[in-house]
C-alpha cells in the first residue's frame, strides 16, 4: 500500500531523510517512531503530497504521490502533528468543508460529522469559533475531522499529543474498527511507546534521517535484549535530548494578524 | 463546483465575521474621497476638468477594491502560517478549483466593499452622469476585484512570512494604485508616466468605471474589457500553478 524506496530529503547541507526504504502492506497498522528532529513528519509530507522529495520513490496505492498528486490525494488521509484548522469558522463549518473537499456525500457527512463530534465531546459546541477552543479541543476536533472520510490511508502524525486518556482510548477505538472493517491502512507517529507497543502491528525506529530497525515490537525487544519497547526504544537511539524546532515566528504573526482582522481575542 | 463553492463560501463567511476590518477598511476611501475632493476641487475646476468628486469617485471605488482584493488575496500567507493551507492542499482537489474558489471569494468581497463605497461616495456628493450605468458597473468592479485577488493570491503563494505582507503592500499595491489614474486624467501626461499607467492593469478598470458611470473615457469599454478579461484569466491560470509548487 506504502511502498518507499531509497527515499532522500535535503534542506541546503542538512540531511533530513537518508536514503530510507520501507513499505506497508494494505490493512496494517503501522507506527514510525524516532526522537525530535528524527525525520518523521518530514517523511510524512514527503508521502502526503506536502513536500516533494530530493531523490528516491514514493508510492501509495500504486499512485506516486510526486508526481501524479491528484490521484494520490484522493487515496489518505491525514491528522497532521501542528495545528491546520480554520479559527474563524466554527467546529462545525471545519467539519464541513473538510467532508466537501472529500467528496463525503451529504447524508454520509452530516451522520458522521455528529458521530465524530459526540465522540470527541464537541457536540454541543458545534457552532462555537474555533479560536475560542483551547489547545486540547482543537486537537480533538482535528482528530474527528481527519477520522470523517474513510480513505485507503490514514496518516496520524502525533494524533495524541495532548489527549486526555479517554480520547485516546475511543480514538484508537475508532481507528481499529476502522482498519478491520474497511481495511483502512494506518501509519501513525508517536511519542508514548506503550501506545506504538499495543496498537502498531510493525514498527520502524528513525533517527537522524535513517530507519535503524524495523520489525514487531517483540522483534525490537529481541534484537536489542530489552523488555519493553521503550529500552529498546532508547537502547537504539541513546538517551540524548533532541531539540524542537522553533516556532518560526508565529507569535508575531498572530498578533500581526489579530491586528489587522481586528479579531477581539 | 461545489468544492468551489464551499471555498468562496468560507472566504465570504471570513469577512462577515471581521466587522472592524469592514468599517477599517472604508475609512481610507473616506479620507481620500473627501480631502482629495474638495480639497482639489477647485483647483480641477478651474483647470476646465469639471468637477473633481465626479473624476475621481470612480477612482476610490477602484482603490478600494485594490486594496480589499489583495489583502484577500494575501491572506494566503496567514492560512500558512495557521496551518489551514496545509488541509487545503492535501485535499482531493485541482488547484484550478482552489484558485478559482479563492479569487471568486475575495473577488466577491472585494465588490462588496467597492460597492459601499459607491453609495458613500453618492451620499458625499457623487453623481454618476449615467446612473443605470451602476449595473454594468458593478460587473467591472467584479472583475477588477476578481483579477487582483488572483495577483494577491499568486504573489503571497511564494511568501513565508509577514515580510512579504509589506512588501506587497509598499511595492505592489500602493504604486498600482497611484499610477493608475484613479487620481488624476490620463491625457497629457509625461512620456513615461503614460507608459507606466498603460500596463497598470487598475488603470483599464477605472477607465471602465468612468465610462460607464461618466461617460468618458481615455482607452474605451472595448480595450478596457479585454484587458481586464485577459489579465484576469492569465493571474488565475498562473495563480493555480504558482498553487502546484507550494511546498510547506
Amino acid at each position: 500500500m506504502i511502498d518507499v524506496q531509497n527515499l532522500t530529503k535535503k534542506f541546503g547541507d542538512f540531511l533530513a531523510v537518508d536514503d530510507i526504504s520501507f513499505n506497508v502492506k494494505q490493512g496494517e497498522i503501522f507506527a514510525f517512531l524516532g526522537p525530535n528532529g528524527a525525520g518523521k513528519s518530514t517523511t510524512i509530507k514527503m508521502l502526503t503530497t506536502l513536500l516533494h522529495p530530493t531523490s528516491g520513490s514514493l508510492s501509495l496505492n500504486g499512485h506516486n504521490p510526486t508526481e501524479d498528486p491528484e490521484k494520490a490525494r484522493r487515496d489518505f488521509g491525514i491528522v497532521f502533528q501542528d495545528p491546520s484548522l480554520d479559527d474563524e469558522l466554527t467546529a462545525w463549518e471545519n467539519i464541513d468543508l473538510h467532508g466537501i473537499l472529500y467528496d463525503v456525500s451529504n447524508d454520509v457527512r452530516k451522520e458522521r460529522a455528529e458521530q465524530l463530534l459526540k465522540f470527541v465531546d464537541l457536540w454541543d459546541r458545534k457552532d462555537n469559533f474555533v479560536k475560542e477552543f483551547s489547545g486540547g479541543m482543537k486537537r480533538r476536533l482535528e482528530i474527528a475531522r481527519g477520522l470523517l472520510h474513510h480513505p485507503k490511508i490514514i496518516f496520524l502524525d502525533e494524533p495524541t499529543l495532548g489527549l486526555d486518556p479517554q480520547t485516546r482510548n475511543s480514538m484508537w477505538a475508532y481507528l481499529k474498527d476502522l482498519n478491520q472493517k474497511e481495511q483502512t491502512t494506518i501509519f501513525f507517529t508517536t511519542h508514548y511507546m506503550e501506545e506504538a507497543e499495543r496498537i502498531a502491528q510493525r514498527i520502524a525506529i528513525i533517527d537522524h534521517g535513517k530507519i535503524i530497525s524495523i520489525g514487531t515490537a517483540d522483534q525490537l525487544k529481541t534484537q536489542t535484549n530489552t523488555a519493553s519497547l521503550e529500552e529498546a526504544f532508547l537502547s537504539l537511539t541513546g538517551k540524548t535530548i533532541r531539540e524542537e524546532e522553533g516556532d518560526g515566528g508565529k507569535g508575531r504573526m498572530r498578533s500581526m494578524h489579530r491586528m489587522w482582522s481586528g479579531s477581539r481575542k | 463546483m461545489k468544492k468551489i463553492y464551499i471555498i468562496w463560501l468560507r472566504q465570504i463567511k471570513r469577512y462577515l465575521r471581521s466587522k472592524t476590518r469592514i468599517v477599517g477598511s472604508l475609512a481610507q476611501p473616506l479620507l481620500f474621497l473627501l480631502a482629495l475632493g474638495y480639497g482639489f476641487g477647485s483647483v480641477f475646476q478651474e483647470a476646465g476638468q469639471g468637477n473633481y468628486i465626479n473624476f475621481l469617485a470612480p477612482g476610490i471605488i477602484g482603490m478600494s477594491i485594490i486594496f480589499t482584493a489583495m489583502f484577500t488575496g494575501i491572506e494566503i500567507i496567514w492560512d500558512r502560517q495557521f496551518g489551514f493551507l496545509k488541509e487545503m492542499m492535501v485535499a482531493p482537489i485541482s488547484r484550478l478549483d482552489i484558485m478559482i474558489g479563492r479569487t471568486l471569494g475575495g473577488g466577491t468581497v472585494a465588490t462588496i466593499q467597492g460597492t459601499v463605497v459607491l453609495i458613500i461616495a453618492i451620499l458625499f456628493g457623487f453623481r454618476p452622469t449615467y446612473w443605470l450605468g451602476i449595473i454594468p458597473a458593478l460587473v467591472v468592479m467584479f472583475l477588477i476585484a476578481v483579477l487582483f485577488t488572483a495577483l494577491g493570491t499568486m504573489v503571497a503563494s511564494r511568501m513565508e512570512d509577514m515580510q512579504g505582507f509589506q512588501l506587497i503592500m509598499n511595492f505592489l499595491v500602493m504604486p498600482l494604485f497611484f499610477l493608475s489614474g484613479a487620481l488624476f486624467p490620463l491625457e497629457n501626461l509625461p512620456k513615461a508616466l503614460t507608459f507606466v499607467t498603460s500596463i497598470d492593469p487598475l488603470s483599464y478598470g477605472i477607465d471602465a468605471l468612468r465610462h460607464l458611470l461618466l461617460g468618458s473615457a481615455h482607452f474605451g469599454l472595448t480595450t478596457d474589457l479585454t484587458v481586464l478579461v485577459l489579465v484576469t484569466g492569465l493571474f488565475v491560470w498562473l495563480g493555480s500553478h504558482f498553487f502546484k509548487r507550494i511546498q510547506i
